[in-house]
């Protein structure tokens, strides 16, 4: 962990420095296994990505740079390829996530008021995230299950045939968990 | 439980024939999962535990079985009796129903109707329009088979061909009974599968490679998705039959990240070939060798464009180049390439089994087989259908999608979604092939198929689908890049009704040059749903238009 570096150099530049000098063997244990399946082949980079996504939330600068090192290829490269497609996050995610799918078949069905009524009710725009990363809002060009359209994504599970009540009561269900300290016990 | 032992005892079913087992096919494609088909499955395998029924009625997970719009879907096998809208809750009664019908001693109590109804479901009327006009070609074990089961898949025949391919055909011939079957690319462009097979079985090269393109990113499409959770040794047994033909010994499928239970179908149904050396090297005894893997994309709709693709899964930014080298000849670090659509290898395997000529006499002079296509949007029976080529767009959206639900009228049909266009309902009994649909300014595409009623206004769907290629423009080309930035500022101005005639003679300039001089067919074929709607619905742009010096030469 990156934290034992700081906790040694506990300067005002500790955060940079820590990042900058965190050896990726040491950080990134489990995404050894990963790079070795795929042979630390720059043709695996999107794969590898993927997968470290998966395992770190998101790529940060330092997973980048262990990345890249680890496949020697400039960071340029990396960085380049992984913002140039869209699922791949540079900061962490949200602990929800809210996802309208914005599809024809959603389009036509009704997406756009899910998605008025969510920004309202979350007080984020489309694409944002909440100040205290509670929750995020984004949307999704076609999930490919049109038929169950219109469709919201929260927290992996698929909802189909959503309306603005149903997706407001599903979202309020996340609030009700926020809800201050000490109100946040199940309810019996 | 004393009633089932009798029964068990019973004379009638004491040797369990065929018959006397039920199954119950439950629908695990994405479309039902989202609607609970999970835990329904879960709840019937619970149920048949507790009833200790698991002799005679067996739970099992199939692909796609059609009318998803109505799902979660199950089939109750022997007779195939198909149910709509049922969940967890109506678990427990069917097994109690089939519980029943297992005890049947005559063959009359055997075959009546089940005397079981979801509660908030229906039964399915399998003669309705929706299931007669279907003529399943690539979709015919979809359905039926087990994906997750490679037995499965092998009883129904799977790897069949591609033994006989191995050991008794000659590349030229398998290559010659594709190109006799007047197969067509089934992603949307339509190019002959034959002469794609030959040019590249052609190309001098030690190694070639065979791409299946599964990135299936045209919203409103989802036919390779069913394919590949459904059925997927189907498109490896075609891959590994056109890698034969080509010449071809390492291979890999290209798809989505999206559709993550087809991704883990896939690994699977690899993993499983691997093991019983149905892929992998010295196929069959023979010298030939051929390995697949799989790489997910990371949400980029221009990596469907097949250079792009090539540099996608060469681990670089997802960008085209221009054509010529084509990949044919220069694709996969460079070495002769062949890139085909999950639906057209999915072909590959009937066509060989029943013959090039069976093949041709389905569809019509120009186009082909079947196509699979999506029925989604304003349609009351909506789903995944296959028809012959040539089959009226009326047909599909009137007759089979039942038309719009709630009386308000057809108004269009989206086919190719953002590389297509929008058919007006006056053109409906335009027959469903390659170039009756291009005369009309849209394309067949990959098989999306959104209806469309009077409440869909048509300058908003052109500027929505603006939107998704200003969105997905990988910004190599200025007339890409900056073009649909334009002309879907264009169509918001438009929509705000701020527009003037001079804007919308500058959108219709700016169409034919985007589509012109745009490198690949991302931009090439942007402006298609802009030209198709001011095709046919010219009025609504008209209609919006701000009084302006110019307005009399709109009216055009």
């Amino acid at each position: 962990m990156a934290n034992s570096v700081a906790e040694v150099m506990p300067t005002a530049r500790s955060e940079h420095l820590a990042g900058a000098a965190a050896p990726g063997g040491q950080a990134f244990e489990a995404l050894e296994p990963i790079l070795r399946r795929y042979h630390r082949s720059p043709d695996s980079l999107i794969e590898i990505l993927n997968q470290s996504q998966e395992l770190y939330g998101h790529l940060s600068d330092d997973l980048l740079r262990h990345v890249a090192g680890s496949l020697e290829l400039p960071l340029s490269r990396v960085h380049g390829t992984a913002s140039f497609y869209h699922l791949f996050r540079f900061r962490p995610p949200a602990r929800h996530s809210c996802v309208v799918c914005n599809g024809t078949a959603c389009e036509v069905k009704g997406a756009a008021p899910l998605i008025e009524a969510l920004e309202q009710e979350l007080r984020i725009g489309l694409g944002a995230c909440s100040a205290d990363g509670w929750v995020s809002l984004g949307s999704v060009r076609c999930l490919g299950t049109c038929s169950a359209a219109p469709v919201v994504v929260i927290d992996g599970a698929v909802r189909k045939h959503q309306t603005v009540s149903s997706v407001l009561a599903a979202v309020r269900e996340l609030d009700a968990e926020h809800g201050p300290e000490g109100e946040a016990e199940p309810q019996p | 439980m004393t009633t089932l032992s009798q029964a068990h005892a019973s004379p009638t079913p004491s040797s369990p024939s065929p018959t006397s087992v039920m199954r119950v096919r439950c629908c695990s494609s994405a479309g039902c999962l989202a609607g609970g088909a999970a835990e329904l499955r879960q709840g019937l395998t619970a149920a048949v535990a507790r009833r200790e029924l698991q002799e005679r009625v067996a739970i099992t997970g199939v692909g796609c079985l059609g009318p998803c719009s109505q799902g979660p879907l199950l089939a109750i096998d022997p007779d195939g009796t198909l149910f709509a809208g049922v969940t967890a809750a109506d678990a427990d009664g069917l097994i109690a129903a089939l519980a029943h019908r297992l005890q049947a001693v005559s063959a009359a109590e055997w075959e009546a109707p089940l005397a079981w109804r979801p509660a908030a479901g229906e039964q399915v009327d399998t003669g309705r329009p929706f299931f007669t006009r279907q003529r399943r070609v690539v979709l015919e074990n979809c359905g039926l088979i087990d994906p997750e089961r490679i037995e499965a898949a092998i009883e129904r025949g799977a790897y069949e061909q591609l033994r006989h391919t191995v050991t008794d055909r000659t590349p030229a011939e398998v290559v010659d009974t594709i190109r006799r079957s007047g197969l067509r690319g089934r992603g949307g462009a339509g190019y002959p599968t034959g002469l794609k097979w030959a040019t590249v079985a052609k190309m001098p090269g030690e190694r070639k490679v065979v791409v299946c393109n599964a990135d299936e990113g045209d919203p409103g499409a989802f036919m390779d998705r069913s394919v590949l959770e459904g059925d997927p040794h189907r498109v490896l047994e075609g891959m590994a039959i056109a890698a034969y033909a080509v010449g071809a010994d390492q291979g890999f499928i290209y798809i989505r990240a999206e559709y993550k239970l087809a991704i883990v179908n896939l690994r699977r149904a690899i993993e499983q070939a691997r093991r019983r050396h149905l892929l992998g090297a010295g196929l069959f005894g023979s010298p030939f060798g051929f390995t697949v893997e799989l790489r997910v994309g990371a949400g980029a709709y221009v990596c469907g464009e097949e250079t792009a693709l090539i540099h996608s899964i060469e681990g670089q930014r997802g960008t085209p180049r221009p054509r010529p080298p084509y990949p044919a000849e220069a694709g996969v670090w460079g070495r002769p390439t062949l890139i085909n659509n999950v639906e057209t290898l999915a072909n590959v395997v009937p066509i060989l089994r029943e013959g090039a000529g069976w093949f041709a006499a389905i569809g019509t002079e120009g186009s082909k087989g079947t196509k699979v296509f999506c029925l989604t949007g304003k349609v009351r029976r909506g789903g995944l259908v296959e028809v012959p080529m040539g089959t009226s767009l009326a047909t599909i959206v009137s007759e089979m999608g039942e038309g719009c639900p709630d009386g308000a009228g057809l108004k269009a049909v989206q086919t190719g979604g953002p590389s297509g266009g929008c058919v007006p309902a006056s053109l409906l009994h335009t027959s469903v092939d390659y170039e009756s649909l291009q005369a009309l300014g849209t394309i067949m595409g990959s098989g999306g198929m959104v209806v469309m009623d009077h409440s869909t206004d048509m300058v908003a769907i052109a500027a929505f689908f603006m939107a998704f290629c200003r969105d997905e423009s990988c910004g190599k080309c200025v007339p890409c890049r900056a073009g649909t930035v334009q002309l879907h500022g264009l169509l918001q101005k438009h929509l705000a009704g701020d527009a003037t005639a001079a804007d919308l003679a500058q959108l219709e300039a700016l169409c034919p040059m985007v589509a012109e001089t745009s490198l690949c067919g991302l931009g090439q074929s942007a402006p298609k749903p802009v030209l198709s709607t001011l095709r046919y619905f010219r009025e609504e742009y008209v209609a919006r238009l701000k009084p302006g010096p110019t307005a009399a030469a709109a009216g055009r």
